[in-house]
């Protein structure tokens, strides 16, 4: 039993003999810290309501859709007799590279849509998630009962940010399974040849490509941490989306820019693509562990401005 | 009586503008039905933000239940049930799980025991059977309920109602009233803010008048009425010869609308029944013949000179 428990009825009983007992009472219970902060439930909670709702199912199916219309086009073009082109993600060699094996090994499909959904599929769902976190309950006014129940601003905030890590996770997964779907359907699979050259079993191959979209989903967390600092700005959901899509939109357009070098190297996009270095063997981590510590710091910075903000803002929607 | 919510000097001013509270000293004793009257855009939501911590104050002090607010809120809002602007729902999940949801917001709420909490707050508002519909397939009174069996998922020692009955028929206000004075029977202090009098003047023991953002006056209900006069009033097919009798006769403030003519009563009680006489005889037909009891409108109407009407 919870100490709320417990005591509610010898609370009843002493406002029965005087109703003049609204004064915090002696007992050590209602006004110390209860349990450390109870966030699991709060967790589930958030996480019940972020998959329950349409739009991130229909994300989720967009996403799914992806490995399919990939897998879909490389066979009709391959099964014409042509060989593979391009075609694969706008960014980088790695994509392409993935590409062109599918045919020969259906798991470099799981690659070959990470590649292609990581420059904006993904962060673009991610964005539309992680804005419309805070701001859209204060559209629709359910922050201030959440925050009269109490759940207190930085802990909602932290199950938050929490809740839209554990969407970007399902939402690589989701194109990863999905990939792996159809790529066994399509295509033959079997031991699995590293960008290296050197082979790997089937079972390292898709242990690889859980790293990987582990890897992926990391990826997402500075994007994920500026969508929730901007969801604090505003009480509209749809402003705080459609700013940091605007965002990413903007920092991918600067990527692409080469006069600004100078600037890409602190842009959260940077080492997105790094990820296919865990496709070498050996592994090469060097990328991988600077595009994480670039999303840490990311995280650090924006997760700290949206705790600044929102547990000073005044909530008056 | 100790004060379950005490204000001093709560001031809240938006970015440039007047402000929308002002200066503002409440006291509301515990165990009392506080009724927080004022017109539409006097400043009673605002402050009711103030105390429950959604909104800093620009200056001066607000405690309730004993500390200080926005600081304790973490330790004060679980006592503290509250519908605020009425009730807000995710549409997309069911009545009951808009309360799983909200119950879990709160980090003092025992989760062994949520459903228990839940099915006996749906039950206490009437809700049972609708439980499993989607909030946003609610009318509004469904989903004003559900926002009061938030309000009620715990024992509270206070509850905190804004406009409680905004968008409810005749039979829903009866239920909500009722509820009110259950929970008040129970020790829980009720505060209620209303912009009609007379749902004020039907449950309340105490009430504050709000206008413009200033505290214009608080106290017990019923000294508070007391505070304006009643008015004699005289029912009768002869208004004219009512009018003339009743001015002959010394009293101020005679006015008439279609077959009543009101004035000011004698100071004298006894006067009443010659003055009842003197009209009798002096052949008018008499159908109705009394001192109304001051509401608390005139009341209301006394203190700020003027109707009851939305502030500019």
């Amino acid at each position: 039993m919870s100490r709320a428990e417990t005591a509610g009825p010898v609370e009843k009983a002493g406002t029965a003999e005087s109703p003049a007992t609204a004064t915090p009472p002696p007992t050590p219970r209602p006004f110390g810290s209860p349990g450390l902060f109870r966030l699991a439930g709060l967790f589930r909670s958030e996480l019940t309501l972020t998959f329950r709702r349409w739009r991130s199912l229909a994300l989720l199916v967009v996403l799914a859709a992806v490995p399919v219309l990939i897998g879909v086009a490389v066979r009709i073009e391959t099964s014409d007799g042509g060989g593979v082109g391009g075609g694969g993600a706008p960014d980088g060699g790695a994509g392409v590279a993935f590409v062109s094996q599918i045919t020969s090994n259906g798991l470099f499909l799981v690659f070959a849509a990470l590649a292609a959904t990581l420059p904006f599929f993904l962060p673009m769902a991610v964005a539309v998630v992680a804005g419309d976190s805070v701001a859209g309950e204060a559209s629709a006014g359910t922050l201030r009962y959440l925050l009269v129940a109490p759940a207190g601003r930085a802990r909602l905030l932290l199950v938050k940010f929490a809740a839209v890590m554990a969407f970007c996770l399902v939402a690589t997964l989701t194109v990863a399974l999905s990939a792996l779907a159809v790529g066994a359907l399509l295509f033959p699979v079997g031991d699995v040849t590293t960008i290296s050259g050197v082979p790997v079993p089937f079972a390292e191959g898709l242990w690889r490509a859980a790293l990987i979209a582990a890897v992926v989903a990391g990826s997402l967390m500075g994007l994920a941490a500026i969508g929730l600092f901007v969801s604090t700005l505003t009480s509209s959901g749809i402003a705080a989306m459609a700013t940091t899509v605007g965002l990413l939109i903007t920092v991918q357009i600067l990527q692409s820019v080469p006069q600004l070098d100078a600037v890409h190297p602190y842009l959260f996009t940077h080492h997105w693509m790094s990820f296919a270095d865990l496709m070498r063997e050996p592994l090469l981590w060097d990328g991988v562990l600077r595009n994480l510590g670039r999303q840490a710091a990311y995280a650090a910075v924006f997760g700290s401005a949206a705790w600044a903000r929102f547990t000073t803002r005044d909530i008056t929607s | 009586m100790t004060a379950v919510i005490e204000t001093s000097g709560l001031t809240k001013r938006y970015r440039g503008g007047r402000p929308a509270v002002d200066r503002l000293d409440l006291s509301v004793p515990a165990g009392s039905v506080f009724g927080f009257l004022g017109p539409n855009g006097s400043g009673k939501t605002t402050t009711i933000r103030m105390l429950m911590g959604l909104i800093g104050p620009t200056a001066g002090t607000a405690t309730v239940l004993g500390r200080p607010m926005p600081r304790s809120a973490s330790s004060v809002l679980p006592h503290v049930g509250a519908l605020i602007e009425g009730p807000a729902l995710y549409g997309f999940l069911s009545g009951r799980d808009n309360l799983l949801r909200y119950d879990s917001a709160d980090p003092a709420a025992d989760p062994r025991t949520r459903e228990a909490r839940v099915a006996s707050a749906l039950d206490r508002v009437g809700l049972s059977q609708a439980a499993g519909k989607k909030a946003k397939a609610y009318s509004l009174g469904m989903k004003q309920r559900l926002g009061l069996a938030a309000a009620l998922l715990r024992p509270r020692k206070l509850l905190v109602l804004d406009e409680p009955t905004n968008g409810l028929d005749p039979q829903g206000m009866r239920e909500i009233r009722t509820l009110v004075r259950e929970l008040a029977a129970d020790g829980t202090t009720v505060f209620l803010s209303s912009h009609l009098l007379d749902e004020i003047e039907q449950v309340c023991t105490h009430a504050a008048v709000m206008a413009q953002g200033r505290l214009i006056t608080q106290g017990p209900v019923a000294e508070l009425a007391a505070g304006a006069r009643g008015r004699l009033a005289v029912l009768t097919p002869d208004p004219a010869k009512a009018v003339r009798i009743l001015t002959e006769h010394g009293l101020t403030g005679v006015d008439r609308e279609g077959e009543r003519v009101t004035a000011e009563p004698p100071e004298d009680e006894a006067e009443l029944a010659g003055l009842n006489a003197a009209l009798v005889h002096g052949g008018v037909r008499v159908r109705g013949f009394g001192v109304e009891r001051a509401s608390l409108e005139d009341a209301f109407v006394a203190l700020t000179g003027e109707g009851f009407d939305v502030a500019g």
